[in-house]
Order: structure tokens, then sequence, then C-alpha cells
């Protein structure tokens, strides 16, 4: 856990001040709302359709016990009593009042949390891989440089006022666990020669113009990381768009002067602006890994575990899905999925936040991690502690045994929350659920990953789902596109459009189709979706999901001419 | 009555200096313009035969004034650099740290933002995290 020194808890308190003068300037006048708007915005307060919201950032996923208990204090104290974790690893309460935030935002200093650029046209949190620290496959810990990045992007004076939002994600591992292909700018440590470096990827991002990112770099040393960093969005900040606020995001820079030319400029300021940097202090760098470094793990048996997973079928199958593989061999990464069907994706009640904070601190060695799937990760829990966690989850209802399965759905807030929204997502995840729970299909289907979004900005990632729904409103009616074979991990694509949408009432059964028609037409039971989906195309898919039309005369003269 | 905000609050604007357009400009120029949309190899002169660069804020949600002024520094220049235009209290310190010198406002927003809520960021050295991991002040 990085641990805040003097410095940070200083900042933190100034930065705190400063919201709270600006909040009472607010409502004295000397502040106009236009100009208050993005000071609340980068402090993480947002307004909302019935309220406002606010977003505290959870830096690269990683908490501790005392800091989800304050979380869970605050959702009591100035909240309905429950947070919502997001896939950009926040949590977000939706219900406070304008005049109570600064004492939140203070109740957050005190365990060394903030909502700091959570919002607004600045360098938003930093996110990295959920499995950080303890993934059997990572070249190294990612999150020291995301603290740096943190620290290096925390109040940055020039790009305060960007042309729009800029999202960093950091991954440690080939295998791509926090989308950084999805990002404005994505990192990946690479080991080459014993020494750290970055493959650092451009130009990624969702939103109405999905794109995935292009790499601009294939080894940055680590020496040079927040430099070259500092480069990309000093070009950015002078190049962006700032006509419409729609092509304003790193991506649309990139794809109207190309990667190369971008690539030039950047590489031209870099050459800049390393005369204003003398590098990291060595000493502040190498107390932040220290911080990061791996607890002292238990060596001890897993007979508790070998004999509770024997005997007990629902202990079994929860290890069997919500489990994996730790670099340690008697321990596990074990997920505490947030998905119970029929229940809001990301949301957990005070009460399973402190449960979830007891067991961390007794079996996890005190860590915590939220993933962007909207799950909270216990990262070092022995094996033989797993049916005593199991227990304990089970007894607050978070034992659901569905992580990468048909119910383990992202979907944004939506028109529940959501003043951007066009139609309804939390609605749509809980009946899918509900439904393949009652079909009891959901083992039997297998991996596979929805993701919902209820408006075209696409915070439900829906264009890297395997199934993609996206919520639009037609003529004041909820309408649902859905796409087929989006890809979230390091081999990521942006899902194929299937065809005209479906009403509110018709968009679960056109999943079931869909899913139906994949358990028909899948080589084996180890074939999952997305590959039996990039084997066959979108034909078969189609054809469940348009019977009538697929079967018209017009489709067949056009197979047939093929 | 146009105010210059400096470290020490606010002083009035009493010596008219004739700002020329930066594209325009010549090698006899003491002063110029930077819109916030300058490229600044335009300006095919040398940096320091200036006196004084004016960068221009045409709203307080337009941040490139910010990069500009430390494109100018970094590229040398050692005369007095100002923000102009709408730029709120709130923005002093990112504008100190970027390069600026002081700020120029308009009468009407010094009434609404008096001296004091700008006085309240000049400690704008405070808390740099970018200093902190070994970037310099320009």
């Amino acid at each position: 856990m990085y641990n805040y020194t003097e410095f940070d808890d200083a900042f933190i308190k100034a930065r705190n001040s400063q919201f709270r003068n600006q909040v009472e300037r607010r409502i004295n006048g000397n502040l106009t709302e236009d100009e208050f708007k993005p000071l609340r915005l980068m402090n993480g307060l947002y307004l909302q359709l019935h309220a406002y919201m606010l977003r505290v950032a959870i830096p690269y996923g990683t908490l501790d016990s005392a800091q989800m208990e304050k979380l869970a204090f605050i959702a009591d104290r100035w909240d309905k009593g429950y947070g919502h974790f997001t896939t950009r690893q926040n949590v977000q309460f939706n219900w406070p009042k304008l005049t109570d935030v600064p004492d939140i935002l203070d109740a957050l200093a005190e365990v060394k949390m903030h909502a700091i650029q959570t919002s607004g046209n600045t360098i938003r949190n930093v996110t990295a891989d959920h499995f950080s620290g303890a993934a059997a496959d990572e070249v190294t810990d990612p999150r020291p440089y995301a603290e740096l990045i943190r620290q290096w992007s925390t109040d940055h004076p020039e790009f305060q006022f960007l042309p729009r939002k800029f999202k960093v994600a950091v991954t440690g591992s080939k295998n791509d666990r926090a989308v950084i292909r999805a990002h404005d700018i994505g990192l990946r440590a690479l080991l080459r020669n014993g020494k750290i470096g970055f493959e650092v990827v451009i130009g990624g991002g969702l939103g109405r113009s999905p794109m995935i990112g292009k790499v601009i770099n294939t080894f940055l040393p680590e020496a040079n990381l927040l430099p070259y960093l500092e480069a990309v969005v000093s070009v950015w900040n002078t190049l962006g768009r700032r006509d419409n606020k729609y092509k304003a995001r790193i991506k649309i820079t990139v794809h109207e002067h190309g990667v190369e030319k971008i690539k030039q400029l950047v590489e031209d300021r870099y050459n800049e602006i390393l005369s204003t940097f003398s590098g990291v202090n060595h000493e502040l760098f190498e107390e932040i890994k220290s911080a990061f470094a791996p607890p002292v793990f238990k060596s001890k048996g897993t007979k508790y575990f070998d004999i509770a997973y024997k005997e007990n079928a629902a202990f079994r199958s929860w290890v069997d899905t919500n489990t994996h593989t730790h670099k340690i061999s008697n321990y596990s990464i074990a997920t505490v999925s947030l998905k119970a069907h029929g229940k809001t994706p990301g949301d957990a009640t005070s009460d399973q936040m402190r449960q979830i904070a007891n067991i961390a601190r007794h079996y996890s060695h005190d860590q915590i991690r939220i993933s962007h799937e909207q799950n909270i990760i216990l990262p070092h829990v022995h094996k033989s502690d797993l049916p005593k966690v199991y227990d304990l989850l089970k007894s607050k209802q978070l034992n659901t045994a569905n992580i990468g399965l048909i119910s383990d759905i992202i979907a944004c807030p939506g028109m529940d929350y959501c003043a951007l929204a066009t139609a309804r997502s939390i609605p749509i995840a809980q009946e899918i659920s509900i439904r393949f729970d009652e079909l009891k299909l959901e083992h039997e289907v297998g991996h596979i990953q929805i993701k919902i979004s209820g408006c075209i900005n696409a915070c439900g990632h829906h264009h890297v789902g395997h199934i993609g729904i996206l919520g639009l409103d037609r003529a004041g009616v909820e309408n649902y596109q859905i796409t087929l074979g989006g890809d979230a991990t390091e081999t990521a694509k942006i899902g194929d459009r299937a065809g005209p949408g479906f009403s509110a009432t018709q968009i679960v059964p056109a999943v079931e189709r869909i899913i139906l028609t994949y358990l028909k037409v899948r080589l084996n039971k180890h074939e999952n979706f997305i590959h039996t989906y990039q084997r066959l195309g979108i034909a078969p898919f189609k054809q469940a999901l348009y019977p009538k039309e697929s079967q018209s005369p017009k489709i067949q003269r056009r197979t047939y001419a093929a | 009555m146009t105010q210059i905000v400096s470290d020490f609050g606010f002083s009035p604007l009493d010596n008219v200096i004739n700002y020329e357009v930066y594209d325009k400009a010549s090698e006899t120029s003491k002063a110029i313009d930077l819109p916030s949309d300058a490229d600044l190899n335009l300006f095919v002169y040398d940096l320091n035969q200036l006196k004084i660069i004016r960068i221009d804020f045409p709203s307080f949600a337009d941040g490139r004034g910010f990069t500009l002024a430390k494109l100018v520094r970094i590229r040398g220049f050692k005369g007095h650099l100002r923000a102009k235009g709408h730029i709120i209290s709130d923005q002093y310190a990112m504008a100190r740290r970027s390069g600026f010198d002081d700020v120029e406002i308009s009468q009407d927003l010094a009434d609404r933002q008096p001296e004091t809520e700008w006085l309240f960021r000049s400690n704008w050295k405070k808390h740099d995290y970018q200093n902190r991991i070994g970037f310099n002040n320009c």
C-alpha cells in the first residue's frame, strides 16, 4: 500500500480547503455556475439526474481495510447506505448534498483518499491491472509507476483545462486486464535485457467514435516515462480540437493527423521537455516501490481447502469460478462478485463493504482491489483460508459464483442515475442475469462478457463486450442495439453491429437467441462464445436475431452472388 | 480599469504597451500578443528580443495558454510573461507554475473575484507534485 507522505497529506488538506472555499464562493455568487462547474468536476463532483454525485478515486484500484471501512461510513453518514464501483476503479456516491461534500472530502483525507481529477477535462484517476502484485503472469507490479503517474498528473498546472478528459491505464502483464487499448494512453510494462520499459499505446477510446489505441513507442525506458507522458499531453493540449467536444479526445487527434505525425510531434516535444526534467528522485521512487512490496506470505498447508473443495459443492463452484492463479502456489486471488442475480452491477451496501474490509484484514494481508469489471478482489488469500472467506462472504450475500459468466455484466448507471443517459442499463443487466439463472444455463454457457451502456458515451464499454448492448432513445422509446465479437483484452477489437435495435421488452429474448445459437453451433464445451464467433462470424447470430429478414429473397440472392 | 494580479495582489495597469500580433512581428518588436491557438513556430525571431509576451485566455476553460507559456519558457524566454483575459482566481497558481509572471484581468472580473481570492493562491509554490518528482519550475 502506498502510504501518504507528509507532502501528500498537506497537499490534500490544502486542496480540500480550496474546495470548501470554492463551494462558499459559489453560494455567495463570486463564482458563476459556469466557472464553478469545472472546479467541482476536478474535485469529483457531478450533477446527475436527481442529485449531486461524488466520484471518489481509488488510484490503480488499490484499497486497504481502513479505507473500505471509511467508504462504508460515508455511505451511511452522508448517502443512502451504499456505493457504486465503476469501470474506472472509482466509487460513486449518488446522493450527497453539496454542502456536505467538503466534510466528505475531509473524511476521505483521514484515510488518505480523495476525489481529485475523477472528472472534468483533466488527467483522470490512473487505473491498473486489478491483479497487480498478485498475478503470476506479470513482469513487474505496475502500481509504483501508476503512483508516479498519479503524482505527476495531480494538479498539473498545464493540464487542468484540457480539450477533454484524458485517461491512463497501466498493466504489467501481457494478458491485458486493464483494457489499455481503449485508453487515451495505455502502458504495458516489458522486461528487456533486465530493464523495465513500456509499450506506449495512444488514441484508444470508446464513446461515439470507438478506436483501438495505436502503438506509438515499442519500448520506452522507465526513466523516460514521465517526460514522455508530458510530451503526449502537451502536444494534444495545443493540437486537440476545442470547437467540438465530440472531436476533442486524443483518439480523434490521432485519427485526423495520423499516428506517424503525432509520434514525430511527441518526440520533438519530448526532446524540449527533457531540459525541464531532472529525473525522478531515486530515494522517492524506492520509497514508493517499497510501499508496494509483496506482503510476507504465510507458508502452511492447504488441508482445510482440500477438504472443503472435495466436500462442499457450492464452495467448489465458487472456487472454480471466482478464484485465479496467484504467483505464490498456496495462495489464490479471490474475486468477490458484485453481480448477484437481479442486483445492480457494481453496488455494495455499507454492510457488505465492512464485511469485505473485515475479511481483507484477516485473510488478504489487508489488501483489496477494485476491478474495472465492477467487482472486488481479495488479492492475497491463502488457500487454507478460502473456506472461511467463502462463509463470511456468504453471510452478506457476496458469494455469487459468476465471475466471467453471463451474469457478470458491466453496466453503466444509465437512466436510473445519469443525466446523459438515453436508456436504462441496470434493469437490462438485472433481467439478463435473472433469465439465465432461471434457465440454469450460466455454467453451461461458460465464459462470456456482456457489457451495457445507456448512451453513446459507452461508459459500459459495450463496444468491447463479446455481446455489447447500447441503449438509445428512438422518438422517446428505449431502443437497444447489439454488437457482437468485441474484445477488451490484449487482442482488443470493436464489436460488429448486428442490425436494427430491440425494444426494452425484446432485448433479453434477443440475447437469449444469441446464446442458444451459440450453444447449438459451438464445436464443444471448451470453445467459448468469442471463439465460436471468431470462427463463424456474425451470420448464424444475425439469423437468430432477425429470422425473417435473413430468409428474405434479397439476402439469399446476395449470398448466392457471393 | 484593467488590473494586474501578482503575488502581492492587485495593481492597476498604468502604462500603455503596444503589443504586436505575433506572426506579423519584426526583429525590432518588443512586445507581442499570442492568441491561445498560436503556432509558436510562426514567430521566427529571437524570443529574448522581446520584453513582454502576453498570452490570451478567451475563456477560462481554454487551457492552451498554459502549455504555450510553458513552451515559451522552455525555449528560453527570460522576459515578462503575462496572461490576459478570462482567468479566474482558482487558476492563478496554475498560471504562475506554467511560467507566467502575472495576470491581466478586467475590472468586472476584479470586482466579482476580489483581491483576497487571488491572494489565497499566492502560495503557488507550495504543494507542487511536479516539482517533487523531478520537473523544474520555469
